[in-house]
């Protein structure tokens, strides 16, 4: 749907434009990825949501400058103390300033988080659309598999299969959590194509004899983008979510490397009594969730204004 | 709708089966039990630690698919083998078994039932206070991993107790060991060490299921029938319990079964924090020991705990989508 830039400047906020009626003025339609962004810029949840996430990566990326303490460093004349000008977290029971520890950990978190998202998204993108495009087998194979996975939590099979991957690099981690994520999205990609399939445009290509990974990959897989990109979007707080779960339980990201969640564990014995140790690696982990959801949620209201959700 | 569900039956039972069957394998190839002996001191003869662990059925160095088949025919026997200090993995299970399904049980029903209350009463009042509150809430929740809103909560209870000078809310623990008194004062007791691990999990599945229901209950609100319920002469009251919170059931209740395995792991999480000795705890522990028939063990109680979540729940869909019945 496209509507005349210069009609739009004219609409109210919160009005609907109705494409279908507007006289088109070729020379100047808006396209449709500044439609999106003006309609995520209305909703002022999901631009909090942003600012949060910009500061947040700022804050793991360049904050560790900032500091003077590295995450490796032990400040020998400081254990256990309090949020100070020296050390602004606070430091552990060994030293370890928390300032640089947990922006460390929220590194890894955030690298894992989206590495995980991306890989995932695609793998179900691809074998969601070949499965509802081609139907059989691999149709079948796949719900067959996605249903397993019902039965069986991915938590459970990630931290049975953790012994195989201590000691080697946190990239298998990252394989294993994107290869347990892309089930469900991979359904949906799956019905969304189903019901792709019969459109004239498609069977227009599949007459002309376009090869079907072709058919997929120019009519089925753009169409369905503003789900693909919502869900890259979500995945990304549902495999932060995975990952600190089970560093939490030494399960995923092992010493000496931190992530959040092996931070918030250390923590968590001494919450109440060393509350520095706990408070700000979950504060920041929950405002992460938090703000990549509200981006989420944003997006997929401006991609798709009929959803309602 | 006997034969559905039938059919629904036989299609869990095969997949419990084949999950269980996945878990032991990968449990068996992932897991070193051996590794426990050799870290004793004084190191035990390699040849004692072989017997030993071939008799448990433990053995690394017996093929996995034989190892698979003497624990599979003693599974079908009821017996699901020993725990790589050689004691039976069934006594364990029985210990933890109540301890998680209570967890469970509470959690599914307080939580089921107040998120689908939330839900519908916010979709009634939408664009409300009340419908935004609900919403907001549920969305923070939602961003809370388990573990960090289980520690949050025990903050706020240690906060509490300390205001009030009275130990309301207890957080280790099941109940407290030694305690002397009677009937009443074990019910309390066991009261304020349940109130907090369940209202972790509540809290999440309110969220869960009040987002469902309300965008299910939306979809409904605007229908004929709602409206010919009401010209008929109901109540708006009664045609909204009656007709339309029903209605929006059938969507709410298909997702349980997806829930019940994040509330599983939830479970887990809480157990462990709480310290209540039950399967998900039982599972941390045994993978950590690399005790290979206990993790199979809970992993067949996790399938199976969802197998019956997917059952009650085709149960529910066949009694309010009548389609089902009759077809």
């Amino acid at each position: 749907m496209s509507v005349p830039s210069d009609q739009l400047a004219t609409i109210l906020p919160g009005q609907r434009p109705d494409g279908e009626e507007a006289a088109l003025d070729e020379t100047r339609i808006a396209s449709r990825w500044s439609l999106v962004l003006r309609r995520f810029r209305r909703r002022r949840l999901a631009m909090a949501g942003l600012v949060v996430l910009v500061f947040l990566f700022l804050l793991a990326f360049v904050g560790p400058y900032l500091g003077q303490w590295t995450y490796t460093d032990h400040d020998f004349n400081a254990f256990l103390q309090g949020p100070s000008l020296d050390h602004w977290f606070g430091t552990t029971q060994t030293g370890g300033d928390v300032y640089a520890l947990t922006l460390r950990g929220m590194q890894k978190s955030l690298v894992i988080g989206i590495l995980v998202a991306l890989i995932s998204t695609g793998i179900a993108a691809v074998v969601g659309s070949f499965a509802g495009y081609m139907g059989g087998w691999i149709d079948r194979t796949l719900m067959w598999f996605v249903d397993l996975m019902l039965v069986l939590p991915s938590f459970l099979i990630i931290a049975i299969l953790s012994p195989t991957f201590r000691g080697k690099t946190w990239l298998v981690f990252v394989v294993l959590l994107a290869a347990f994520l892309w089930l469900v999205t991979a359904r949906i990609v799956r019905g969304m194509t189903i019901s792709l399939r019969e459109r004239e445009y498609v069977l227009a290509a599949r007459y002309m004899g376009v090869p079907a990974h072709r058919i997929i990959f120019r009519h089925i897989l753009p169409n369905i983008s503003s789900l693909l990109i919502v869900d890259a979007t979500i995945n990304v707080s549902a495999a932060v979510i995975s990952e600190t779960g089970l560093s939490y339980f030494g399960f995923g990201v092992q010493p000496p490397d931190v992530s959040l969640g092996t931070l918030i564990a250390d923590g968590t014995q001494s919450a109440t009594t060393y509350p520095w140790l706990f408070g700000f690696a979950a504060g920041i982990l929950v405002a992460l969730v938090l703000a990549v959801n509200l981006v989420g949620d944003g997006l997929r209201d401006a991609l798709d204004p009929t959803s309602g959700f | 709708m006997a034969k559905f569900l039938l059919r629904r039956l036989a299609n869990y039972v095969i997949l419990v089966a084949v999950a269980t069957s996945c878990a032991y394998i990968l449990a068996a190839i992932s897991l070193h039990p051996r590794a426990n002996f050799e870290g004793r001191n004084p190191p035990p003869p390699e040849a004692a630690v072989d017997a030993r662990l071939t008799q448990l059925n433990l053995n690394d160095e017996t093929p996995v698919l034989q190892r698979y088949k003497t624990w599979a025919k003693g599974v079908l026997h009821g017996d699901f083998g020993k725990t790589w200090e050689g004691e039976s993995v069934n006594a364990e299970m029985g210990r933890r078994i109540g301890v998680s399904l209570r967890l469970l049980l509470i959690a599914t029903i307080v939580g089921g039932t107040l998120g689908v209350l939330a839900g519908a009463w916010g979709a009634i009042r939408q664009y409300q206070f009340s419908d935004h509150a609900v919403t907001m809430l549920s969305f923070v929740i939602l961003s809370i991993p388990v573990f960090v809103l289980a520690v949050v909560l025990e903050i706020a209870a240690v906060g509490f107790n300390n205001a009030t000078g009275a130990k309301v809310f207890e957080y280790t623990g099941e109940f407290t060991p030694g305690l002397q008194g009677g009937f009443w004062t074990h019910a309390v007791d066991r009261v304020q060490h349940l109130i907090l691990p369940s209202l972790t999990l509540i809290l999440g599945e309110i969220a869960i299921f009040s987002r469902y229901q309300r965008s299910a209950m939306l979809d409904v609100l605007g229908q004929d029938f709602v409206r010919t319920a009401q010209a008929k002469g109901l109540r708006r009251r009664g045609a909204l319990l009656r007709h339309a919170l029903r209605t929006a059931l059938i969507p709410a209740v298909t997702y349980f079964i997806y829930n019940f395995g994040i509330l599983i792991v939830g479970a887990t999480f809480t157990e462990k924090i709480f310290g209540w000795h039950g399967m998900g705890e039982w599972f941390v522990d045994s993978v950590t020991r690399q005790d290979t028939n206990a993790v199979a063990a809970v992993t067949c109680f996790a399938a199976i705990m969802i197998l019956l979540a997917g059952l009650i729940s085709d149960v529910a869909y066949a009694m309010l989508d009548p389609r089902i019945r009759v077809s």
